[in-house]
């Protein structure tokens, strides 16, 4: 199979109407990648998708797909198979005649056919089931269906759209595993539509979260999650507890100290993305993950301890979810492994918290990931 | 199941509408019918003497629409058998032609989304039937007439320079049968094409299908039990239509549901008419279940 086609997408806009759905995107995915597009659902992750596969053309910008523009080309003429959300199985047909569709479209040989059907069958590990009707299959079986169909016409780029929401959590996770074990088996290069981002984080070489038609990052998913380009970003991956303030002063090292609203002045680290244009006095958002938390041996106070309250907290059996408030009602939220503290957890009880700086970033203020 | 039933229902609504559906069943259907399959093996008598000494079973009438009148010459009914096959060939090439009209109409009806659009054909479709058939019959003819519109406008254009007879090349009586049953052949077709996944037929492009291959491979599979009973509807109604041949056929050609007709009216010959109807209702059966066999439909499918 082929390998090394990538992906460019240069200055697209895609407008419906006075809607604009995509602006402005550049994204640059490298051949043989598994590169997630993650956002909230209406984000227009479908619509660059749907502008890959060549189901509709973008307002302004290319579309590139191994060098090669694609303008103008349908999607019957782009090296992309596409992977409905709903599968979009053909129901009358059995399965092998699902999965060869595309050489029954070249005009291939039922011989021909029938061959090819069994070894992706084997490939899939569905041996035998050729001659079943796609009802007769469970969820995780059709899925893996609907990639050998997508694989049989041996494209270069294999573009998926939400393919594993339909399943329940267990397989769910189970097909992350096999999908991204068929990429780097079949080293093509993968493009995956998601809103779940245990999935973007666990399969991809790269994600890039989206908001309204906006690229807001792209980065590997290590730095997505602990390096946030912007507040949306940083809110929608993960949980996150964010503190507004105005930066006081900014070190050569990238360490900013902020003056938040409610919690007084913190130290933290200055997102790499945004280390070039944030500026002592502006408005800034600061993010501590819940797991970045942790009890203070001490009660002294430092620009990286904060005070708070026990409000209420969960045992969740590997570790515990401590919900908190610090001054003026801020609610923070500390997830600590279980190492049998519990009666430190109990509400009322006060707490100094403290937190590595290096953990905590500060991002431009702005929208949040609504809940 | 029939607890359930009354469980669902309570039991004064549950006999309720037993008794009323097997009303409408045994007196409106089943017993009339039966009483015309009895009528059909008996002789023409007056009603006086039915069911007296000179009546007795016989397949006489059935005879007759083979072999003619006793002492009959020939050997064969010709006329009658004639116009038989052609109704039932007529009535074939009718199908056939609203089936090939209405697919691309079901289709483009049933995958187009905005449902204001769709509606609104929807409706411009459905408003001319509320014209009584005969109306819309003469209608037709006065469009197909010697100086109708058509042959007006042919002539206005100089396309033909003597006016066509579309009543007595039966262009008329095709079109008027054809048009009169395209609603029946449409939402079938609309229905089950409503219901299929455009996602399938994006993938299907997606894979490189042309669309004569898409239509072939999917929606047609798809779609066949809507075209199966649409084209039963509208063979066995045009097969069984009066109006429109009486209004539109031409002057030497006869609908065999005329010579019922005849039968039972101008000749007041019910037993002959009643076998003339079963033989035409038995021929309609016995060709759309041998087509269902030759196309793989089940009955089932036909009620979807």
């Amino acid at each position: 199979m082929s390998s090394g086609v990538g992906v460019d997408l240069q200055d697209v806009w895609i407008r419906f109407g006075d809607f604009v759905a995509v602006r402005e995107a550049n994204v640059n995915i490298k051949g043989g990648e598994f590169f997630s597009f993650l956002g909230p659902s209406g984000c227009g992750k479908t619509t660059i998708l749907r502008a890959v596969s060549g189901f509709l053309e973008p307002s302004e910008g290319n579309v590139l797909i191994g060098g090669n523009n694609m303008a103008g080309k349908g999607p019957n003429e782009r090296p992309t198979a596409l992977i409905f959300q709903n599968l979009a199985l053909f129901p009358l047909m059995k399965i092998w005649e699902n999965i060869t569709f595309s050489m029954e479209v070249r005009g291939a040989s039922a011989a021909e056919r029938r061959k090819r059907a069994d070894e992706l069958l084997d490939m899939i590990a569905l041996p035998g089931q050729g001659d079943k009707l796609p009802s007769e299959l469970s969820g995780g079986q059709k899925q893996r269906v609907a990639i050998a169909r997508a694989l049989c016409a041996e494209p270069d780029v294999l573009l998926l759209d939400e393919p594993l929401s339909a399943l329940d959590l267990k397989l769910r996770q189970h097909m992350r595993t096999e999908l991204r074990e068929i990429q780097q088996r079949v080293g093509i290069t993968f493009i995956y539509i998601t809103h779940d981002q245990g999935e973007a984080l666990t399969m991809s070489d790269s994600v890039a979260v989206m908001k309204a038609g906006v690229i807001d990052q792209i980065a590997d998913g290590k730095s997505i999650y602990d390096d946030p380009a912007t507040a949306f970003v940083a809110s929608f991956v993960g949980e996150n507890n964010m503190f507004r303030g105005k930066i006081k002063s900014i070190d050569k090292d990238g360490m900013a100290i902020v003056d938040t609203n409610r919690t007084g002045a913190l130290l933290a680290r200055v997102s790499t993305d945004a280390a070039s244009h944030l500026k002592v006095g502006d408005d800034a958002m600061m993010f501590i993950r819940p797991e970045a938390l942790d009890i203070a041996p001490d009660t002294k106070s430092a620009n990286t301890r904060i005070k708070a309250d026990v409000r209420h907290s969960e045992f969740e059996g590997q570790s515990y979810n401590v919900f908190l408030e610090g001054s003026e009602g801020k609610e923070m939220k500390m997830a600590l492994t279980n190492r049998g503290k519990a009666r430190l957890y109990e509400p009322g009880v006060s707490l100094t918290l403290e937190y590595d700086p290096l953990q905590a970033v500060v991002v431009p203020a702005g929208e949040l990931a609504s809940e | 199941m029939m607890k359930e039933y009354f469980r669902k229902n309570g039991n004064v609504m549950g006999w309720g509408l037993m008794l009323l559906v097997g009303f409408w069943v045994i007196m409106l259907i089943i017993l009339p019918q039966a009483y015309m399959f009895e009528l059909s093996f008996h002789p023409h008598l007056p009603p006086p003497e039915m069911g007296g000494p000179n009546d007795y079973y016989t397949l006489e009438n059935y005879k007759h629409l083979v072999f003619g009148a006793q002492g009959n010459e020939d050997g064969y009914n010709k006329v009658d058998l004639m116009v038989f096959i052609r109704t039932l060939i007529a009535a074939a090439c009718v199908t056939v032609f609203d089936l090939i009209l209405c697919y691309p109409i079901a289709y483009f009806l049933g995958q187009t989304k905005g449902g204001g659009f769709v509606r609104i054909l929807v409706l411009l479709l459905i408003i001319p039937y509320w014209i009584n058939e005969i109306l819309r019959a003469f209608a037709f003819r006065i469009i197909f007439g010697e100086s109708g519109v058509i042959n007006e406008f042919l002539l206005l254009f100089s396309i033909i320079d003597d006016p066509i007879d579309f009543i007595r090349a039966n262009i008329a009586l095709y079109a008027g049968l054809g048009y009169a049953y395209i609603l029946l052949m449409i939402f079938p077709m609309y229905n089950v094409i409503e219901s299929l996944d455009r996602n399938q037929i994006e993938a299907a492009r997606d894979m490189g299908a042309p669309w004569w291959m898409i239509h072939k491979r999917i929606v047609i599979p798809y779609a066949k039990p809507g075209i199966s009973s649409g084209c039963t509807m509208v063979f066995m109604l045009s097969a069984g239509a009066l109006a429109a041949p009486q209004i539109l056929g031409g002057p030497s050609s006869l609908w065999f549901t005329q010579l019922v007709y005849q039968w039972f009216n101008q000749g007041g010959n019910w037993p002959q008419a009643a076998s003339y109807a079963i033989v035409l209702l038995a021929a309609c059966l016995i060709i759309v279940l041998t087509v269902m066999r030759l196309f793989k439909v089940n009955m089932g499918d036909i009620g979807k």
